[in-house]
Parts: structure tokens; C-alpha cells; sequence
């Protein structure tokens, strides 16, 4: 423990917090996606799949160590970036141009996390936390959500909403994941542009993926 | 090859000045009337220095020495930009024909908390030495230049140590960085001795104690925007920080203290 937070007290350390819990997320992510792609299968389908995860005794150690990944990561990369503001008191009048730039998204990689602890936040108040609706297959009663998301996504203030949340999101893990490479030391000239190129085709298979079902339910469940 | 130019131009000039550390500093402004595009930016600078005198007023203090691109002292943000805006390139390499007739050009210090202004344009980049003082170097005798071929060395490792070894140490790195991080140069230095058979006994230990030196003189922390190697006069790469990473991070876990 004493080594762990020896090395976290380090600005290389911190990284690497950041980064190992970003993957770890990212990695998630990815199976969310999958899972609610169940949508696309039928309404059965997608209840069953929720039904399973919740009434799996697991979930609860699972759900534990998300809530801690995302604290971890959210909470070390605010130190840091406060640390980082810190490095440089007095602003330059001029920003750089050209190669030389750093990106309007490298620049706002932490407001870009915040925006998305709010639409978790949101997210789990309206699916995890919304209304329970009931619907039996073979006897067995289980809990509707396929009823409820349908219902949502009627808004289009909500699809709006999500449809830019899952930009941020995107823009956030395609550097996240080349990001997390680097910090935790895997550069060569040989596979570092590979990485580069699996992590935006990650951010575009799954934001692509999150962005499918409330664009097709707005689309073709309307007033269902 | 081309000659010289007789065109002049008119250069708008709005140069920061600032008396010390605790100064809180203001933008000066100047044209220059008949700059050619001959000239290299520090030249430039000269004949500002020179018409600032002769107006009885105090000159703009700025540091250079080699003006060839290797000390690495001649350190200003052009437009927002260390060094001006050409790549691999350093402020007295820089040529006044990369600007055009009229221009407005701003002269900002390197600024960075680790780096207080000392005067207008001077910054104490003195916790870059520190950082080498922590463990830049091999503290056995190495004696005399070996013979060749007696330590064998990989053609692509001297290589690769050899371009880590190209840092000048200018600080344009930090300068570039949102974070003002000093991960590029601290790295650059770790790696050119990481990388040779005579690094290797203070490898790990060499690591620890140069990036604990970076952090406590309050660079920031890498974001791994590239700014910096884009920036850097001499092309540093990245592969130095992941290098920096592993090293600092293998230390953290074998160092037995
Ligand atoms: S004066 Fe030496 S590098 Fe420019």
C-alpha cells in the first residue's frame, strides 16, 4: 500500500492510474454496447439479457468496482489537472498555431469528463432508477426496460441530448485509448500508429454503436 | 544560391517587458522599420535593441549565445509559437523571411512556473539543472574514450541514443505544453544513457530520481498531446516519454528503499 501510493504521489503514476482505469472502462464500454445491441434481436431478448445481469448476485461486486474505476479516474485526473493549471500561472496572449497547437479536445479532456459524469448520472436516473414496468415471458415476471427505452427516446430533446453526450464521449476515448498506450509505456514506431488506428476505430464502433438505438428507436418505434 | 535581398520590410513588434519574478509585466510596442528578410529573428532583435537605445529607452533583454541552433538559450514564443513557427528549428535559425510586410508579430517569454522570468524575456531555466543534478549522468569513472568496438553497441540503439542526446535543453517542450510539462526533455535525458551499455548499473535509480526532481520543481504532467516533440528544435519523439514511463515505473516497483 505504502508503494502504491508512493508511486501515485508521482505525476507518471497519476497517469497511470488514469489510464489503466480509462481502459478498464473502455473495455466496459465495449460490452454495454454489445449487450444492449440485443435491442436489434427483440424485446424478449433484451429483458432477459437485463434481467440476467441484474439477478446475477456478481452484479453487485461489479457495479462496486465501475463506481470505483470511474471515481478513480475522474478524481485523479482532476488532481492532475489542477496541478497541470498550476504549472503555468501566467497564460501566453497568443495560442500556438499550426503543428505546434495542442487540440480544442486535448485541451478540454477534463471538461469533457465532467460533462460525462453528469449524462452517467442522468443515464442511471433514467434506465437504472426509472420507471419499473413488468412484462412475464413463460410465467417468469421480469422487469420491461425495453418498454421504458422505448418510451424515452420518444424525446427528442432526450436523443439530442444523448446524440451529443456520445460526441464527447467519442472525442474523449479516441485519445483516451492511444493515450493510455503511451503513458503506461507502449510507444514503438512499429505498432504506435496502429494503436492510433485502433483507437478511433474503437471510438467509432462504440459511439456508433450507443448512437444505433436511440436513432432507431426515434426513427421506427414512433408513438409505439 | 540566391543572394541578398534589398526589399525591407515593416515588422509590428509587441514585446513582452517585464523588471523580475514578482514584476507583473506589460507588452511594449515597436515597429521596425527596415528589417530585411535576410535577417534571423535575433538579428531582428538587435536593430529593436539598437533603435530602443537610441530613443533612451531601455533595450529588451533576451538570452542567446551560439545563434546556431545547438546552446539552445535563445528562447522566445513567437506568435504564440516556441522558437516561431517552423519545425526543428530554434529562434536564431528562424529568418525574418518567414514573416510578411506589415506583420504584427507578439515576443512572449517561455512561461511556466518552473521557469520565473528573470527579465523581459530571460527565464531561470536552472530546474532543468537540478533534474540533470538528480541523476543526468553515470557517476563511475569512465575513463578515457573506449576503442572502438570494445563495449559493442547496436548500430540502432547508438542511433536512438544519439537522437535522445540531441536535446538541447531549451525548454521549448515545456514551453509548448498545455501542462507545462518537462516530460520530453526529462525524458530525452533518461534515455540517451538508458539506452548504452554504460547507463544500465543506474538505470532504474536514475529514472526515480529525475522525474521525482521534475515533479517537485512543479512541472505539470504529460498529456501525451505531442506538442512538445512537434515543437521540439531538434525532433525529440515521444518514444523517450513512454520510455521515461516504463523506467520511473519498473524503479517504483524493484527499488528496494
Ligand atoms: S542562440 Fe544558441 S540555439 Fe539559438
Amino acid at each position: 500500500m505504502e508503494l502504491f501510493m508512493r508511486i501515485m504521489k508521482s505525476t507518471i503514476g497519476g497517469k497511470t492510474l488514469v489510464g489503466i482505469t480509462g481502459l478498464s472502462f473502455a473495455l466496459f464500454l465495449v460490452a454495454h454496447m454489445a449487450g444492449i445491441m440485443l435491442m436489434f434481436v427483440s424485446a424478449e431478448a433484451y429483458n432477459k439479457y437485463g434481467h440476467a445481469l441484474i439477478s446475477n448476485p456478481a452484479i453487485y461486486i461489479a457495479e462496486a468496482g465501475l463506481i470505483v474505476i470511474f471515481v478513480a479516474h475522474l478524481a485523479k485526473a482532476i488532481q492532475l489537472t489542477i496541478k497541470n493549471n498550476q504549472a503555468r500561472p501566467q497564460k501566453y496572449h497568443v495560442a500556438a498555431s499550426g503543428e505546434k497547437a495542442t487540440t480544442a479536445v486535448q485541451k478540454t479532456l477534463w471538461a469533457q469528463g465532467l460533462l460525462i459524469l453528469v449524462f452517467v448520472i442522468l443515464h442511471l436516473n433514467t434506465f437504472k432508477f426509472g420507471t419499473i414496468y413488468y412484462v412475464t415471458y413463460d410465467g417468469e415476471t421480469i422487469r420491461d426496460l425495453h418498454r421504458l427505452v422505448i418510451e424515452v427516446f420518444q424525446s427528442p430533446a432526450y436523443v439530442g441530448g444523448y446524440f451529443v453526450a456520445l460526441l464527447i464521449l467519442g472525442f474523449h476515448v479516441k485519445h483516451g485509448v492511444a493515450s493510455a498506450f503511451q503513458t503506461l509505456g507502449v510507444n514503438h514506431p512499429k505498432y504506435t500508429p496502429m494503436l492510433k488506428t485502433i483507437s478511433l476505430l474503437y471510438a467509432l464502433v462504440v459511439v456508433g454503436g450507443f448512437i444505433a438505438q436511440p436513432v432507431y428507436v426515434f426513427l421506427f418505434h414512433k408513438g409505439s | 544560391m540566391g543572394g541578398t535581398s534589398t526589399e525591407t520590410m515593416k515588422i509590428k513588434l509587441k514585446i513582452w517587458k517585464q523588471d523580475g519574478p514578482s514584476d507583473q509585466g506589460h507588452f511594449i510596442e515597436h515597429t521596425a522599420e527596415t528589417v530585411s528578410p535576410d535577417m534571423s529573428f535575433l538579428e531582428m532583435m538587435d536593430v529593436v535593441n539598437e533603435d530602443l537605445v537610441n530613443s533612451g529607452k531601455e533595450p529588451v533583454e533576451f538570452d542567446h549565445d551560439c545563434r546556431e541552433g545547438i546552446c539552445g538559450s535563445c528562447n522566445m514564443v513567437i506568435n504564440g509559437n516556441p522558437h516561431g513557427p517552423d519545425k526543428a528549428t530554434t529562434t536564431c535559425q528562424l529568418h525574418m523571411r518567414r514573416f510578411k510586410d506589415g506583420d504584427t508579430v507578439v515576443v512572449e517569454p517561455w512561461r511556466a512556473k518552473a521557469f520565473p522570468v528573470i527579465k523581459d524575456l530571460v527565464v531561470d531555466r536552472s530546474a532543468f539543472d537540478r533534474i540533470m543534478q538528480a541523476g543526468g549522468y553515470v557517476s563511475v569513472s569512465t575513463g578515457n574514450a573506449p576503442d572502438a568496438n570494445a563495449i559493442p553497441v547496436p548500430k540502432v540503439d547508438a542511433d536512438e541514443a544519439f537522437m535522445s542526446a540531441a536535446c538541447i535543453g531549451c525548454g521549448a517542450c515545456v514551453a509548448a505544453c498545455k501542462n507545462a510539462s518537462a516530460s520530453l526533455f526529462v525524458s530525452a535525458k533518461i534515455s540517451h544513457l538508458a539506452l548504452l551499455p554504460q547507463g544500465q548499473a543506474e538505470r532504474l535509480e536514475r529514472a526515480h530520481a529525475m522525474v521525482t526532481q521534475m515533479d517537485e520543481e512543479g512541472f505539470g504532467a504529460c498529456t501525451n498531446t505531442g506538442a512538445c516533440s512537434a515543437t521540439c528544435p531538434k525532433e525529440i519523439s515521444l518514444e523517450n516519454i513512454a520510455r521515461m514511463n516504463r523506467d520511473f515505473l519498473k524503479a517504483g516497483l524493484q527499488r528496494r528503499k
